[in-house]
């Protein structure tokens, strides 16, 4: 009996695999062809990209802050408080300005993709919108998925911002330092490549996220439950893989761009 | 036998002969389990109108979503405006489907779009002008007596009102096919009627062929024993004993068709099933 609930457990999850694989392989090609539904993206990024600015700068203001305090305090054991500036610009950059910004954005915006989209299907609007002889991967999905990743392009640089203002408010009003010392040290630490690195990571957490998100959303079953079941799945795989594509877009970056 | 219902017009009948609209062919399908559908098979000819009986749960709903191609079969063979669609790929269905109307069980409106951009759905995809639009639209509602409701959204309607908007959607396109999913489950016999009296009014005036799913079989003998009369405009009775001849029965038990017939054939049916399910 185990050994048939593990099987069918492993098939489950090859065919989840399969057909999401499938599913994100069509939504990519369909960024590149016509049907564009410009209104949509415009709708999609209002809604992903102005709705999640007030999350990504209270976020990002803190998690700079917060970095600021303890950089700070770890730094003054080397003498060395004056590269706080430095330490939370290239934090910020590099790693936590675009996987938070990711994370932040996916528990929004993922699970309101899911909820959508699965509310969608469990009262046929999605039957009804194929029997219209419109394909919602197209109408639904692509649009999604653009904004998305464009959004979450504009919202990691003001993520990135933020955390440098954050740690500017910490070093100068808490930890009584210098503000100038603290921009410049910033300002002359970073490299393109930093930026670059910075800047790649939320192309592929954007489509990470719309692509989950409308993924779940797609194939729910089981009516209201199913939904809730639907966005509980989108906003933990998609968390999921924005940390997973981090890590392997940071390791092909630094083979790239070896500071 | 004289009070056994006969055809109305049934030199009608040979316009039925040509090619079907629909054709289904030893059809099957199962969902992890025991077959929903099993070898169905029965034609749509053009003009007619194919009312699917049969209770809740049998797969009714199932096989109209066969019809456009919403599901695969496992096995046999579907052809629509004879193209086969069983294994026909998403993407050349969905031009064919806009050949097609389908009204969904609780209506399926868009509850972000106004009853405008709801009912003018495929108009707009197309990019036809506002105006036409527009004009189209108050034309589709005022057929299903519903122009008010113009800028309205879907949740300040009744059930009655969202399915008759349904049926405004499906009727704007004038549609080579319509497949009705249980136009009147849930709702009360008054609305259950005017329902009918436009499907009743669409079959007459347009001749549209189609597949209309219920199990309620008060509906299905109106439908049969109705006619529009446009100087009336209104739904009237044929004379006693008369039927439409365009309209015939379908019914399914556990996934097998079990008739396939006129009216007059069904209530002369000796299956038990038949039977216990007309009385």
């Amino acid at each position: 009996m185990a050994i048939i609930s593990i099987d069918g457990t492993a098939k489950q999850i090859v065919l989840t695999v399969q057909d999401y694989s499938l599913f994100a392989w069509r939504a990519l090609l369909n960024l590149f062809r016509p049907p564009i539904y410009v209104v949509d993206f415009v709708v999609q990024s209002d809604i992903i990209g102005f709705g999640s600015i007030p999350i990504v700068v209270l976020s990002g203001f803190f998690t700079g802050g917060v970095l600021a305090l303890q950089s700070a305090n770890t730094l003054a054991n080397f003498g060395a408080t004056a590269i706080t500036g430095q330490f939370v610009a290239l934090t910020m950059f590099r790693e936590l300005g675009p996987v938070l910004t990711g994370v932040m954005v996916s528990g929004r915006n993922a699970s309101s993709m899911a909820s959508e989209l699965g509310s969608m299907v469990v009262t046929e609007q999605i039957d009804a919108m194929r029997a219209l002889g419109v394909d919602p991967l197209r109408k639904l999905v692509t649009p999604r998925i653009f904004a998305c990743i464009t959004m979450l392009f504009f919202l990691t640089i003001l993520a990135d911002f933020m955390g440098i203002l954050g740690g500017a408010f910490v070093t100068v009003f808490m930890n009584h330092q210098d503000g100038t010392q603290y921009f410049s040290m910033a300002w002359n630490s970073l490299r393109y490549s930093d930026i670059i690195q910075g800047l790649v990571k939320p192309l592929f957490s954007g489509y990470i996220i719309a692509s989950i998100g409308c993924f779940y959303g797609l194939r729910t079953t089981g009516g209201t439950q199913g939904v809730g079941r639907a966005t509980i799945d989108a906003v933990v795989w998609a968390s999921v893989f924005i940390i997973v594509a981090d890590f392997f877009v940071t390791r092909i970056m630094l083979f790239f761009f070896v500071r | 036998m004289s009070n056994l219902p006969q055809p109305a017009h049934p030199a009608s009948r040979a316009s039925l002969a040509d090619e079907p609209v629909l054709a289904f062919e030893h059809v099957s399908i199962a969902f992890d389990g025991p077959p929903v559908l099993s070898d169905v098979s029965f034609k749509v000819a053009p003009g007619e109108t194919r009312i699917l009986l049969g209770p809740a749960g049998v797969g009714k709903s199932v096989l109209l979503k066969l019809a456009n191609g919403l599901l695969h079969p496992d096995a046999g063979s579907i052809r629509l405006f004879g193209n086969e669609i069983a294994t026909m790929p998403e993407e050349q269905l969905f031009p064919m489907r806009t050949r097609i109307g389908m009204v969904f069980q609780e209506g399926a409106l868009f509850d972000s779009l106004a009853v405008r951009d709801n009912v003018a759905y495929q108009l707009i995809q197309e990019r036809v002008a506002d105006e036409e639009i527009d004009q189209r639209v108050h034309e589709a509602l005022s057929f299903v007596g519903l122009d008010e409701t113009f800028s309205l959204f879907p949740s300040s309607l009744s059930g009655g009102m969202r399915r008759r908007v349904a049926i405004a959607r499906a009727f704007i396109h004038h549609p080579d096919l319509l497949l009705y999913d249980s136009p009147t489950g849930g709702l009360d016999p008054v609305t259950s009627t005017t329902i009918i009296e436009l499907i009743v009014k669409e079959r007459d005036v347009h001749r549209t062929p189609s597949l209309l799913v219920t199990h309620r079989i008060q509906d299905a003998f109106t439908l049969c024993t109705h006619h529009f009369d446009k100087e009336q405009n209104a739904m009237v009775p044929f004379p006693k004993g008369v039927t439409d001849a365009g309209t015939s029965f379908l019914m399914l038990d556990e996934g097998r068709l079990i008739f396939d017939g006129s009216l007059r054939q069904l209530v002369e049916s000796d299956n038990p099933f038949v039977r216990e399910f007309l009385e």
